[in-house]
């Protein structure tokens, strides 16, 4: 199939950018997203130009990474899949497709596709963790878990922290991202320990950074590529609350 | 702007059970002695003050919750899809508002300046109802307040719950249901009196 791209190009965080369009010819429809990158970066490479910088890793759709605006939505027109595991199957010859990077002031361009999500590690450090000793392996299975608890525990942790919550979010709010974070932990007995201080620092974190605040589109549970819910942002709510009114 | 929404929420149903009663079609005369005993209550007169400072309490958390959202993004898409993912009225919450507000600078100059400070003389509450929707565009203006008021609250009810932690497996999709039917019904009811005054249906 042929194609016509829209990417955006941008040299650095201080430089202005722009969309530029590139034809790519003869690409096949069960090509990934990001293999048809590397086509057309191939082909900027030969006429000596430079390929555009775009984030990507496990390309299996678990590093979060492949962080890509594309046609107006995080990770492209599907539901619940990664820019990796998007087939050029879902467009259609002659089609023009528009690449952007994740827009959020928290996330600043550092060239091209490419954007900086260190806030989000920041978050994490600032609560994400637990401190006790949680043992070996078979340790585990020494402190009994409601399996509704576990369930729920475990749905949040499949968090890959690819942004994209952020990215079609009108507000650009990291609200999904780090309810997720909190309740994965806030679930679990190891990490009810530390839930007040948790959820109280990783809120003024997620602030801190210049996030938007949650109007509840619901945008982000939609775009999201693990399938994380809204429940998570409510269940932080509550856990918020009650941990300014405690303390 | 979940609490002050939903304070706004338990008003509207007040006030909408109130003016319903032109409905007995009995010129006036229950209606009339429902709002001489809202204009006479104490406690009533207390919450019409609690409830001016909901509504600009309500307005200032929107301002700097749209100034501090906007500040968030300050690159904006060349192309965005937001229709993919979310309603519109969920993202156009800030304008219905404000249209809500220029219906409700309208409505108060109607009804609410002139029963408490110029004096109404002679006639009650229920004539200048019946005055106000006598000229089409106070009905059409009203209709449309009702529209917008519509949309904001098929949003604002079950976002409220959501903002206030207060979702369940087993209540939340009651409570959507819930707020749904509420968001039509109640600004239907409201629409309904312009348009049965002005077609001459309540005497
Ligand atoms: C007077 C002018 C008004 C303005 C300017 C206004 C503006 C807003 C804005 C900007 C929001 C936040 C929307 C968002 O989530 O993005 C909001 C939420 C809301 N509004 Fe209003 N509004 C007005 C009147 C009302 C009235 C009269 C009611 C109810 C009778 C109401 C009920 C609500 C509710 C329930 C919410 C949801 C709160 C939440 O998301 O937690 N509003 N309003
Ligand atoms: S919540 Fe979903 S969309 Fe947001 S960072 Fe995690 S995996 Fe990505
Ligand atoms: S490259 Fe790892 S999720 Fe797409």
């Amino acid at each position: 199939m042929n194609l016509t791209l829209k990417v955006w190009r941008q040299n650095s965080a201080k430089e202005a950018g722009n969309l530029v369009s590139y034809p790519v010819k003869d690409i096949s429809e069960d090509m990934s997203f990001l293999e048809m990158f590397d086509v057309l970066n191939e082909q900027l490479i030969t006429k000596g130009e430079v390929p555009i910088a775009f984030d990507h890793d496990c390309r299996e759709g678990i590093c979060g990474m492949c962080s890509m605006f594309i046609n107006g939505r995080p990770h492209g027109p599907k539901q619940g899949v990664t820019t990796c595991q998007l087939h050029m199957r879902s467009f259609k010859d002659g089609d023009t497709i528009v690449v952007e990077p994740w827009r959020a002031k928290a996330f600043p361009v550092v060239k091209d596709l490419v954007v900086d999500r260190s806030a989000f590690d920041r978050i994490i450090a600032s609560g994400g963790f637990i401190s006790v000793n949680a043992g070996n392996a078979q340790d585990a299975n020494n402190i009994p878990i409601p399996k509704p608890d576990a369930d729920k525990a475990f749905d949040a942790a499949a968090c890959i922290g690819c942004g994209a919550c952020v990215a079609t979010c009108k507000n650009s709010s990291a609200m999904l991202f780090v309810s997720a974070k909190v309740s994965q932990l806030a679930l679990l007995p190891q990490g009810k320990i530390e839930a007040t201080m948790r959820v109280k620092e990783m809120v003024a974190q997620m602030d801190k950074e210049g996030f938007g605040n949650c109007s509840n589109t619901g945008a982000c549970e939609i775009e999201c590529p693990k399938g994380i819910s809204l429940e998570n942002i409510a269940r932080m709510n509550r856990e918020f609350y009650s941990a300014n009114i405690t303390e | 702007m979940g609490i002050t929404g939903l304070f706004l929420v338990t008003f509207l149903i007040v006030h909408c059970g109130i003016n319903a009663c032109i409905f007995f079609n009995d010129g006036g005369v229950t209606f009339n002695a429902a709002a001489e005993f809202m204009a006479t209550n104490l406690f009533i007169r207390i919450m019409e003050y609690v409830l001016f400072i909901g509504i600009v309490v309500h307005i200032v958390q929107a301002l700097v919750l749209t100034l501090h959202n906007n500040k968030a993004r300050p690159v904006k898409y060349a192309m965005n899809n937001g229709a993919a993912n979310s309603k519109w009225y969920s993202r156009w919450m800030g304008l219905l508002g404000t249209l809500i507000l220029m219906f409700l600078i309208i409505h108060l100059d109607h009804f609410w300046l002139k029963t408490r400070f110029t004096g109404l003389d002679q006639h009650t509450l229920f004539d200048q109802m019946k005055s106000s929707f006598s000229h089409l565009w106070v009905v059409l203006i009203y209709c449309a307040g009702m529209v917008s008021l519509s949309y904001h609250l098929m949003h604002g009810v079950q976002a409220a719950f959501q903002t206030l932690g207060w979702n369940h497996k087993k209540y939340t999709p009651f409570v959507k249901k819930a707020g749904f039917v509420f968001s039509i019904v109640v600004p239907f009811i409201f629409a309904l009196m312009p348009i049965f005054m002005y077609a001459g249906w309540i005497k």
